[in-house]
């Protein structure tokens, strides 16, 4: 199915909760008011006619100079043979959204990342612990304002 | 030298203690079976039939009780940096490092602005040999072997402290 036709069907039930289609993104993406992406979600996985049972990739960026801290969802559907993304644009300030662990489990380790690396909190996770840095790392380290540490523990970095 | 000799019986040679003590070790260098990224694969192929380690006394040990060489082979992470030197500090006396491969020297592709990886494994424990390239082949492993023995004929066992 069409990115623009996943769209429509979302801004029918969801109605304002569905910002934004960017048309000109590659691929082109959806984006999302943060309070209703559990819906949206199960809904994309549950629809007969979309099917998305995949979740192929849960990232997050950094945009400083809008102020704005993005989530990203890549979903697939083996059996539908479509793709769409996803967007959450979260305060920079306090980065909280939803999980989607409830969705696809497999959420909860794509959301440890960008807990670790950008400092997005997910609500209702589990087991929200940094997953590639050391435990008591301090900072998150992809943020564009990140400064590097000069020691940690006995070394050098 | 003839007239000492041949009064002994066959099988029966002379050194000096040093020697004797810097021989067996650098005859039975067990390193610890421990690799952390693509330099393990090398050092796999180096221990494996073709270049064939062994031969140097060199065979790989489970655990860091057992071993006498430390070959850091692979990227060594902040994360990592912790159990390595906690590796280190588990081998009994006495111990070597060999630092295999840019990312264990130096850092190597990830010395420039990563804030993960650890700029070289003689930031946390000391090194004996460096073996350059990314990863080294074989030859070049052993050649950084060879060395360590070279090194370890030098030393000097029994000069008092």
């Amino acid at each position: 199915m069409e990115a623009k036709k996943i769209y429509e069907i979302l801004s029918g039930r969801f109605g304002s909760a569905i910002q934004q289609f960017q048309e000109n993104t590659l691929p082109p993406s959806i984006v999302v008011g943060h309070q209703a992406i559990v819906e949206v979600c199960d809904f994309l996985k549950k629809a007969e006619e979309l099917e998305f049972l995949s979740l192929i990739c849960l990232s997050a960026v950094d945009m400083q100079e809008k102020g704005k801290m993005a989530v990203v969802y890549h979903l697939g559907s083996m059996r539908q043979r479509h793709t769409i993304v996803l967007k959450v644009e979260l305060d920079r300030g306090s980065p909280h959204v939803r999980t989607v662990g409830t969705v696809w489990p497999v959420a909860a380790w794509y959301e440890r990342e960008a807990y670790d690396l950008l400092g997005v909190v997910f609500d209702g996770h589990p087991d929200l612990r940094r997953i590639l840095m050391p435990e008591d790392w301090e900072g998150y380290p992809l943020r564009k304002d990140y400064v590097y540490p000069k020691r940690y523990h006995t070394w050098d970095v | 030298m003839g007239a000492l000799e041949d009064r002994l019986p066959d099988n029966i040679l002379f050194t000096t203690v040093d020697k004797f003590l810097n021989w067996s070790q650098k005859s039975s260098l067990w390193y610890m079976l421990f690799a952390t990224a693509c330099c393990g694969i090398e050092l796999m192929q180096t221990g494996a039939s073709r270049y064939d380690l062994d031969r140097f006394g060199a065979v790989f040990r489970a655990t860091p009780r057992q071993s006498d060489l430390m070959i850091v082979a692979g990227t060594i992470t902040h994360m990592m940096a912790d159990r390595v030197k906690r590796l280190y500090d588990q081998m009994p006396s006495p111990k070597y490092v060999i630092a295999m491969g840019s990312c264990a020297n130096t850092g190597g592709p990830f010395y420039k602005d990563s804030y993960a990886v650890l700029k070289g494994v003689d930031r946390i424990i000391p090194v004996d040999v460096y073996v350059p390239g990314c990863p080294p082949r074989p030859e070049a492993l052993i050649e950084g072997i060879m060395k360590l023995q070279e090194k370890i004929m030098e030393k000097k066992n029994l000069v008092r402290k």
